[in-house]
């Protein structure tokens, strides 16, 4: 259906610009004035006037559509007394009998009634649709005709548009980050009538095990994230102990040691790294270091178990490598030569140059990375997930399953989702919470770094 | 005395400190060693685990398509011969290969071939109708754990109720590999299958097509709009404060876990819109919010790169500022826009979490054929493959990756390509 309204609404633009076009020509030819700008702009005019209400109405019908029609369809539903009925599967059942006649055996008398009303109906919309369509596009080719003519100025009435489209481009970015805050915001909200913030932030006990449907007994489910803050910082520190010495001390020697030759194939070595997909870390974590992690642990003395904070932190900090040494590489570079001369200058040897004077003076640049480094290595998913496990241990051990924000989020919305439990919801807390670090550490990190440009600009 | 005291005192400080200099250089080289060593590895890894999903083990079975077991006559119509009983002439062909099976042996023999058996022997039999009443030898599938017994990725020797093939079976496995009646070929399957719930035949088709639909959505969706954002930032926007609220507000989306896109993909796009879950349009929508900001800064590189002489010229013969950006600077600017969409573009790709928030982690055990059927997604067809207990899933999974790292390889080769091509220096 969508796919002809769009090519309806193609035809529609294609003849609204012709239309305009050999309209303005014979306007100004009428009245032997000529055009105040050149007629495609009073084409452009035509065309954006038959196009974004048409936009408007296709996509407004592309979103309400299905849920006002089910909406109608439920409403008129002929509920038998006394029987449980589930509105999702309902509908599923619904739909699936309209689409398939053939599954309308066996069905009861009332979801077949209510089947050959959802399709009546959804023919209804279809027509509906599509002479909406056609009647908003006829009404803004008529509204922009009227204006054509020839001592109408269409050229800057159409880069005022061009700029209105524009701002909206640009705002999308504002969109996302208030559907983003909007979202995380109502649904946590949702979750902490349940379930105390205190609680939340502060109790050690997380067990979100809550029955998933009425009548089935279960112990009630307690939301202490603590284990879960911690196994997340666990992992970090871990994954930061191997990416700050491996990635720092490569782009010192990208930086001040290696050859252009050098710099030229490592630096795109490393990029590769950091393009490789996360869920390829977690196969390597789960496949190659995890029993690696195991056996030495076994090795030493240690019961470690197959999934650990270990595996998982050591791949994450592979991860973040290319990031810090690229964002290090930058800083030590954007240190003035100058100050790199006059060490040299008096005496001091390439290390000692590095050690107390490059370093010292990036330093600032380089905490940011690391800052930025911290809250990727937060927000990391999928390798977590795989290598780290999902029991909330509240442990200092590395050798131990512990489970993260991330993995939570996760472990909470597979499968059934039903947004009236609040096990479904901790993972909008908990993503309320990633959402807020992330972003802390983020501004600082931003903060700091243009602090520093400032610094040697 | 003293002078040269002093002086081996200076001689050997300068050696320490130049020792100190070769150990932090050396430092250096090993920490640029390591990381590019554990690349190796990681890629070591995979193709080792992976490789041996391309080929599929297959077992020669007589059938015997007699009439009477197939319950079907040489002149039955098509309809008919979709029906035959050709689970019946499969269990005929295994009985007669061991005639002197008992009843319960039958039902291990019968795991050693793959569920598809039957499709296959049905298969050759509805292209060559001609061949009912005679006995033709055919190639079947094997079951998995028989694949994976063959390439050495399961172990014998471990006790066996930890195994999946028990002595028996194993046994049977050996008689069929000294007939020469097992063989491996090229595994077809793996390219032209959707998901399974066996190893055997499931393949990366169907979360192939996925990826490239929900591509195409980000495409649609953050190309124009990356454009107009990066256009009227950086050649129409005042300098005024909400400017740059924007601006910290691309910055910090940036930076923003991928995770929390795809809870506003749920909670945004499927509880408030009811778009349709698992669909990769609204994969697609989530991603290209997240590779938005990428893109965004992409573009605005390119487009500053244009020298302002080219929009000034245009200014000066009278053009307006519109058609001087539109007509002169985004063209020129237009490889680079490309080269950054496409990076964006892959990094969408690779992107797995948000694509599990919005439910395309369903089993989905078809290709889909449009932007709003469930469909999985490459990555997340990775993860429930790693996640799977199944030991024929592993080499699957790796495989899969390598795919992907193939298809993520020749986008960035686009990318510089058109780069080389079609940057300009001025």
């Amino acid at each position: 259906m969508f796919f002809w309204s769009l090519v309806l609404i193609a035809v529609g633009i294609f003849s609204s610009f012709i239309y305009g076009r050999s309209r303005i020509k014979l306007n100004s030819k009428k009245q032997g004035t000529k055009s105040k700008s050149l007629p495609t702009y009073y084409a452009q005019y035509v065309l954006m006037w038959c196009l974004f209400p048409a936009l408007i109405v296709y996509f407004s019908w592309a979103i309400f559509q299905e849920q006002i029609i089910q909406n109608i369809v439920i409403s008129n539903f002929e509920f038998i007394e006394g029987a449980v009925y589930n509105e999702g599967l309902l509908l599923a059942e619904i739909r699936n009998v309209a689409n398939n006649p053939s599954f309308a055996d066996g069905k009861s008398i009332e979801i077949i009634n209510a089947a050959s009303h959802y399709s009546s109906l959804r023919q209804i919309s279809q027509i509906s649709f599509y002479t909406s369509i056609i009647i908003i596009m006829l009404l803004g080719a008529l509204y922009a005709s009227q204006k054509l003519k020839p001592e109408f100025h269409a050229q800057h009435t159409i880069e005022r548009y061009i700029q209105y489209i524009l701002i909206f481009c640009s705002s999308v970015a504002i969109f996302t980050t208030i559907g983003i805050v909007f979202s995380l915001i109502f649904e946590s909200l949702r979750f902490f009538a349940e379930v105390s913030i205190f609680e939340f932030l502060f109790s050690t006990e997380w067990y979100p095990f809550i029955p998933i449907r009425e009548g089935q007994t279960a112990a009630e489910g307690s939301f202490g994230a603590v284990p879960i803050f911690a196994g997340t910082f666990l992992v970090m520190v871990v994954a930061m102990c191997v990416a700050v010495p491996l990635g720092l001390l490569t782009a010192i020697y990208l930086a001040e040691y290696a050859s252009q030759r050098v710099r030229k194939t490592v630096k795109p070595l490393l990029e590769i790294l950091a393009g490789i997909p996360t869920i390829v870390y977690g196969f390597f974590a789960f496949v190659s270091v995890a029993p690696f992690v195991k056996a030495f642990g076994q090795s030493i003395g240690i019961d470690a178990s197959p999934t650990s904070a270990l595996a998982a932190g050591m791949v994450m900090g592979v991860m973040i490598i290319p990031f810090i040494s690229s964002l290090s590489d930058d800083v030590i570079n954007s240190v003035p030569q100058s100050l790199r001369e006059a060490s040299l200058g008096i005496g001091a040897n390439k290390a000692e140059t590095i050690k107390k004077v490059i370093l010292p003076a990036a330093l600032p640049g380089i905490v940011g990375a690391f800052l930025l480094a911290i809250s990727r290595a937060i927000g990391e998913t999928m390798i977590v997930v795989v290598a780290a496990g999902t029991a909330p241990n509240l442990t200092g051990n590395p050798f131990e399953n512990v489970t993260t924000v991330t993995v939570q989020i996760v472990v909470a919305l597979i499968g059934d989702q039903e947004f009236d439990n609040p096990r479904t919801l901790s993972a909008f807390a908990l993503g309320l919470v990633l959402f807020v670090i992330t972003l802390f550490l983020n501004i600082i990190a931003l903060q700091i770094v243009k602090r520093y440009r400032e610094r040697y600009e | 005395m003293n002078n040269s005291v002093a002086k081996e005192k200076i001689v050997s400080l300068r050696k320490k400190r130049s020792l100190e200099d070769m150990r932090f250089k050396y430092y250096g080289f090993t920490a640029m060693c390591l990381s590019l060593a554990v690349l190796v590895f990681l890629l070591y890894t995979i193709f080792s685990k992976g490789y041996t999903a391309f080929q599929k083990t297959i077992v020669l079975l007589e059938v015997d398509y007699n009439q009477d077991v197939l319950k079907l006559t040489p002149d039955s119509s098509d309809e008919e011969m979709e029906k035959g009983k050709f689970f019946r002439v499969k269990k005929q062909a295994i009985e007669n290969f061991f005639p002197d099976l008992s009843k319960s042996d039958i039902k291990l023999v019968k795991k050693l071939f793959s569920i598809n058996a039957d499709n296959e022997i049905k298969d050759y039999f509805l292209d060559n109708p001609e061949v009912i009443n005679t006995k033709q030898q055919i190639w079947v599938t094997a079951h998995s754990d028989v694949d994976q017994l063959l390439k050495g990725n399961s172990r014998r020797d471990v006790p066996e109720d930890r195994r999946k093939l028990n002595d028996i079976q194993l046994s049977y496995v050996d008689q069929l590999v000294e007939e020469n009646r097992v063989k491996q070929v090229f595994n077809n399957f793996f390219f032209t299958k959707a998901d399974s719930r066996h190893p055997e035949i499931a393949g990366v088709a169907g979360s192939f097509m996925g990826s490239l639909f929900t591509l195409f959505t980000v495409f649609i969706l953050s190309f124009p709009i990356a454009i107009g954002a990066s256009v009227y930032l950086e050649e129409f926007a005042p300098k005024n404060r909400i400017t740059e609220l924007i601006e910290v507000n691309i910055s910090n989306l940036a930076a923003v876990p991928s995770i929390v896109f795809g809870l506003l993909g749920l909670g945004v796009l499927l509880n408030v819109f009811g778009l349709p879950r698992s669909t990769p349009l609204v994969g697609g929508s989530v991603l290209a919010l997240m590779t938005l900001p990428t893109i965004i800064i992409a573009c605005r590189a390119s487009l500053k790169a244009v020298p302002p002489s080219i929009k000034e010229g245009a200014l000066a013969v009278g053009a307006t500022k519109t058609q001087a950006v539109f007509h002169h600077v985004v063209p020129l600017a237009l490889p680079g826009t490309l080269t950054g969409t496409i990076i964006g573009l892959a990094q969408a790709l690779g992107e797995t979490a948000p694509l599990i928030m919005i439910g395309m982690i369903a089993f989905i055990p078809n290709i889909p054929t449009g932007l709003t059927e469930p469909s999985a997604a490459l990555p997340v067809q990775i993860y429930l493959w790693v996640e799977s207990a199944e030991r024929g899933f592993q080499e699957k999974s790796a495989a899969a990756i390598m795919v992907i790292l193939i298809f993520l390889f020749m986008m960035n080769a686009i990318a510089v390509f058109l780069r080389n091509r079609f940057e300009r220096k001025w």
